[in-house]
C-alpha cells in the first residue's frame, strides 16, 4: 500500500498547501463586514472546468496508485512470472508521446488564435490516441498468440487489467476530444473552444505520464527503484 | 453561480459578477424527471435511498426474527439469513447513508448554503443520479436472479465471497460488484459537484470560514470519498476478473468439493487491505456530514453560537486526514505483524481526540445556552450521546489486545451499529425535521415527531446495549443459529428475543415517520421561508421551497459567519448572513 499511502501524502500536503492559504486561523465572529477587507478568501477565479478536471485527476491518479499498490503486493508471491513485454509497447508509447505534442500544438495554437493550427492539432491528436489504442489491442493480440491468456499468471492479469484501465480513460477523453473538435468544425469562435482545448491538453499530458509510469511498471523498469526505496526505508 | 473572466489574474471576485446562464427546463419531463436543478436531483437521491433503505430494514427484521426465535420461522435458512445480513448492511451503508448524506443533503444544501444558483457541473449532476438509481436497480435485482443475492457479508471477503459454499455465487457476487462499480461512478460525477461548487461558487462574501459546519462537513467527507471510493472501485474489478476470468488475484490455490480448483496463488489480504483502505474512510465519510449537520441544529436550536468554529473545522480536516491512515484496525486478526498493529492502534486513538474536541464543543454550545426541544434539537442531542457511546466501545476494539477476543462477536455489531448506524440516522432524521419546511412550505406534525423520536432512541438503546453483553459473552455475529454451545446460557435467547421485539417496535416508529413525511406534505401547517429564525443563507430564499436558480434576481452577498445568534445588543436573537452591518449600526448594537 505504499504507493497510495505515498501519493495521499501529497494530496495532503497540496491539500494543506491550499487550506493554509485561506485564512483557517481568522475568528470569523469578530469579521462582520463586506469581504473586500479579506481579500484573497473568496471562491476560485479558475473556470469551473479547470477545477474539476484537477479534481478528476486527482481521483484518477488515486485509482491508479491503487492499481500500482496492489500490483506491488501481489509481485512479491512465489507464483509472479514477469511476462514478455510485447516490442510493440515501445512504438505505441511514441504514438501517446505523438498525441500529446499534437494536442500541445493545439493548446499553443489556441492561445495565438491560430483555428487552422488548432484544427490539425486535435485530429492529429485524436487520430494518434485512436493508432494508440489499436496498438494496445495489437499488442494483447500479440501475447495471446504467445499463450500469454489473461489467467495464466497474475502478472499476466495485471498487464491486461491497467492496460485496459489507462485505455478506458483516454476512449473518455477521446469522447471530450471529439465533442470540442466537433465545435471547432461548426465554426465556433476561438474564445468558446480555448478551455475545451486546454483542458483535453492538460488530460492528454496527465494520461501521457500515466502510460510512462506503468510501462515502467510493467516492463520492470522501476524495480530497481522500487529497491532502493525500500532499503532507504528499512 | 459566479463566472469570472478566464484570464482574471486577481483573487478578489469582481464585485458584479455576471450570471451564468441556468439551463431551464422545458417540458415536465424535464422539470421533475431528467431534472438538472440539484433541489430535484437532491430530492430523487433521497427517495431512492430511502426506498432501497426500507428494503434493508426489512431484512433487518427477518434476521432479527431468525435470532430471536430460531426455527420459528421455516421460511429463513441459513443461506438466506446470510443473504439478509449481507444486503442489509451493504445497503445501509454505502447505498442509504453515503447517497443520503452527499446525494441528497449534499445536493439540496450546499449550493442554498454556499449562495449559488446550482450545482457547476447541472447536467454531470443529473446524470450521477441516473447511474446511481441503476447501481441501485442491479443491486436490487439481485433478489430476483437464480441463487438470489450474495451472502459474503458486506465486506465480500474472499476466497469464500466466490466460492460455491457462499450464497449467490452465480449472479449475486457479480450484480453486486458491478453495482459497486456503478456508484462509484455516479458517485465520482456527484461529487466533482460538491467539491468544485463549494470551491468555484460560493457568493460573494461566503469565505471557507464563514461556511455552516453542514458545507464543512460535506465537503470534507466527499474530498475523501472522492479518494477513498477508487480503493473499492479496485477491489471490485479485480474479485469480478477473478470470479469472471478466473484469474488469481485475490484467490489462493484450493480445494473445493474434492476438487482442486484452477485458482492459485493469490492473497486474500490483498483484498482486506484495498476493502478497508475504502472501509475505514467510508466510515467518516458517513460520520462528517452528520458532525457538520449537528452542529448546526444544536447552534440554530439552542440559540446559541457554534462553540469553537474554528476548532470544529480544523477537527473535521483533521479527522479526514487521520481516517486514511487506520484502515488496518479492521484486520487485526489477519496476522499482520504486531509492530504494524501498534502502529495502527496508535493512530486509531489518536482520532480520538479530534472526535472529542467535536463533542465537547457541542456540548459547550448547548451550555447556557437557549434551548428549544424541538423535534430535530431532540434527535441532534440523541445522536451526542449516541456517538459518545459508540465511540467509547471504538476505544475498547481499537487496542489489539482487547480486539482479537472480541473479533467477529456481537460486540462488534454494537459498537458499529451505535457509532455509524443509529448516530448518523439520528442526524438524517433530525436534519429532515430540521429542513423539511424548506423543501415543502410545511412543517412535519410535532406530536407525530416527537413520538418518533422517544421510541427510536430509546428502542435503539434496548436493541443495541444488550448486544454489547451478548458480545462479551462470546455469541458470535453471522450466525443463522447459535447451536448448543457451553457459553450460549438461557439468558442469550431471552435477550435474543427481546432485541428482536424491541427492533421490530423500532421499526413500526419509522412508519409513523413516513406516514408524518406524507401528510404533512399536505396538512402541514404551512412554515413560512424561516420557521426555526435560522442564520444561514437556505432560510433567507425568496420563494419557499426556493424556486430555480434559487435567488431570484440578485445573488446574496454574505457579511458574516453562519452563528450570529442571540448576538448581545441586537433587534432579534438571529442575525442572517447575508444582513449587511449597517443594518445593525442603525440599531445601535455593537459586537
Amino acid at each position: 500500500m505504499s504507493a497510495i499511502v505515498l501519493f495521499m501524502a501529497v494530496i495532503a500536503v497540496i491539500v494543506g498547501w491550499w487550506l493554509s492559504h485561506q485564512r483557517l486561523t481568522a475568528k470569523p465572529w469578530l469579521e462582520e463586514g463586506s469581504i473586500d477587507d479579506f481579500p484573497g478568501t473568496g471562491a476560485m477565479t479558475l473556470p469551473a472546468a479547470k477545477i474539476g478536471l484537477g479534481v478528476f485527476l486527482a481521483v484518477a491518479t488515486s485509482l491508479f496508485a491503487l492499481f500500482i499498490s496492489a500490483y506491488s503486493m501481489r509481485m512479491n508471491m512465489v507464483d509472479w512470472r514477469t511476462l514478455p513485454v510485447p516490442g510493440l509497447l515501445w512504438l505505441n508509447t511514441g504514438v501517446l508521446v505523438l498525441s500529446s505534442v499534437a494536442l500541445q500544438w493545439a493548446y499553443v495554437a489556441a492561445h495565438r488564435n491560430n483555428m487552422d493550427g488548432v484544427i490539425v492539432g486535435l485530429c492529429a491528436g485524436g487520430a494518434s490516441a485512436i493508432t494508440f489504442l489499436v496498438g494496445q489491442l495489437l499488442a494483447w493480440q500479440q501475447l495471446r498468440a504467445a499463450g500469454y491468456f489473461v489467467a495464466s499468471n497474475p502478472a499476466n492479469s495485471f498487464f491486461y487489467m491497467i492496460t485496459a484501465a489507462h485505455g478506458l480513460h483516454l476512449m473518455g477523453g477521446l469522447v471530450a476530444l471529439g465533442r470540442t473538435t466537433a465545435k471547432v468544425w461548426r465554426g465556433a469562435e476561438m474564445a468558446e473552444v480555448r478551455l475545451s482545448v486546454e483542458l483535453c491538453t492538460i488530460y492528454w499530458h496527465f494520461l501521457l505520464l500515466v502510460w510512462l509510469v506503468l510501462l515502467g511498471l510493467l516492463t520492470g523498469w522501476t524495480d530497481d527503484f522500487v529497491d532502493i526505496c525500500r532499503r532507504l526505508l528499512t | 453561480m459566479v463566472d469570472v473572466p478566464y484570464d482574471a489574474v486577481t483573487d478578489v471576485p469582481p464585485a458584479e459578477v455576471p450570471e451564468v446562464d441556468l439551463y431551464h427546463p422545458k417540458s415536465w419531463w424535464t422539470h421533475y424527471v431528467f431534472s438538472q436543478d440539484a433541489k430535484v436531483i437532491a430530492i430523487q437521491y433521497s427517495l431512492t435511498a430511502t426506498a432501497i433503505g426500507l428494503v434493508a430494514l426489512v431484512l433487518s427484521w427477518l434476521m432479527r426474527l431468525q435470532l430471536g426465535f430460531p426455527g420459528t420461522f421455516s421460511f429463513i435458512d441459513a443461506n438466506q439469513y446470510l443473504q439478509f445480513i449481507t444486503m442489509h448492511g451493504m445497503i445501509m451503508v454505502i447505498y442509504l447513508l453515503t447517497a443520503l448524506f452527499l446525494g441528497g443533503f449534499g445536493n439540496y444544501l450546499i449550493p442554498l448554503m454556499v449562495g449559488a444558483r446550482d450545482m457547476v457541473f447541472p447536467y454531470v449532476n443529473m446524470l450521477s443520479y441516473w447511474v446511481y438509481l441503476l447501481a441501485v436497480l442491479v443491486l436490487a435485482s439481485t433478489f430476483f436472479v437464480p441463487g438470489g443475492p450474495t451472502g459474503a457479508g458486506w465486506t465480500l471477503y474472499p476466497p469464500q465471497a466466490i466460492l460455491s459454499g457462499t450464497p449467490g455465487q452465480d449472479w449475486g457476487i457479480v450484480l453486486m460488484l458491478a453495482s459497486l462499480i456503478l456508484f462509484i461512478i455516479g458517485f465520482t460525477m456527484g461529487g466533482l459537484n460538491y467539491v468544485v461548487t463549494v470551491l468555484q461558487a460560493r457568493t460573494r462574501g461566503m469565505t471557507l470560514m464563514r461556511m455552516p459546519l453542514t458545507v464543512w462537513g460535506i465537503f470534507t467527507a466527499t474530498v475523501m470519498a472522492l479518494l477513498a471510493f477508487p480503493a473499492l472501485f479496485v477491489a471490485s474489478v479485480m474479485m469480478l476478473f477473478d470470479r469472471l476470468l478466473g484469474t488469481s488475484f485475490f484467490m489462493p490455490a484450493l480445494v473445493e468439493m474434492g476438487q482442486q480448483m484452477k485458482y492459485g496463488g493469490g492473497s486474500p489480504i490483498l483484498f482486506q487491505h484495498l476493502f478497508w483502505f475504502f472501509g475505514h474512510p467510508e466510515v467518516y465519510i458517513v460520520a462528517l456530514p452528520a458532525f457538520g449537520i449537528v452542529s448546526d441544529l444544536i447552534s440554530t436550536h439552542a440559540r446559541k453560537n457554534i462553540f469553537g468554529y474554528r476548532m470544529m473545522v480544523w477537527a473535521i480536516v483533521g479527522i479526514g486526514a487521520l481516517s486514511f491512515v487506520v484502515w488496518a484496525h479492521h484486520m487485526y486478526v489477519s496476522g499482520m505483524h504486531p509492530h504494524f498493529g501498534f502502529f495502527f492502534a496508535t493512530t486509531t486513538l489518536i482520532i480520538a481526540i479530534p472526535t472529542a474536541i467535536k463533542v465537547y464543543n457541542w456540548v459547550l454550545t448547548l451550555w447556557r445556552g437557549d434551548i428549544h426541544l424541538t423535534v430535530p434539537m431532540l434527535f441532534a442531542l440523541g445522536f451526542i450521546i449516541t456517538f459518545v457511546n459508540g465511540g467509547l466501545t471504538g476505544l475498547f476494539l481499537g487496542n489489539v489486545v482487547v480486539d482479537v477476543p472480541l473479533s467477529d462477536t456481537m460486540f462488534v455489531v454494537a459498537h458499529f451499529h451505535m457509532v455509524m448506524g443509529v448516530a448518523p440516522i439520528m442526524v438524517v432524521l433530525g436534519a429532515i425535521y430540521h429542513w423539511y419546511p424548506k423543501v415543502t412550505g410545511r412543517m412535519l406534525d410535532d406530536w407525530m415527531g416527537k413520538f418518533h423520536f422517544w421510541v427510536t432512541f430509546l428502542g435503539a438503546y434496548l436493541i443495541f446495549f444488550p448486544m454489547h453483553y451478548l458480545g462479551l459473552q462470546g455469541v458470535p455475529r453471522r450466525y443463522h443459529d447459535l447451536g448448543e454451545a457451553v457459553f450460549i446460557t438461557p439468558n442469550v435467547h431471552t435477550l435474543n428475543a427481546f432485541i428482536t421485539i424491541m427492533a421490530l417496535t423500532v421499526g413500526f416508529a419509522q412508519m409513523v415517520f413516513l406516514f408524518n413525511l406524507v401528510w404533512s406534505l399536505f396538512k402541514g401547517r404551512p412554515s413560512g421561508g424561516n420557521p426555526w429564525r435560522a442564520t444561514t443563507l437556505e432560510w433567507q430564499t425568496p420563494e419557499t421551497p426556493p424556486g430555480h436558480g434559487n435567488w431570484g434576481k440578485e445573488l446574496p452577498v454574505v457579511y458574516r459567519w453562519a452563528y450570529d445568534y442571540s448576538v448581545p445588543g441586537a433587534a432579534q436573537d438571529f442575525i442572517p448572513q447575508n444582513q449587511p452591518p449597517a443594518t445593525r449600526a442603525v440599531q445601535g448594537a455593537a459586537p
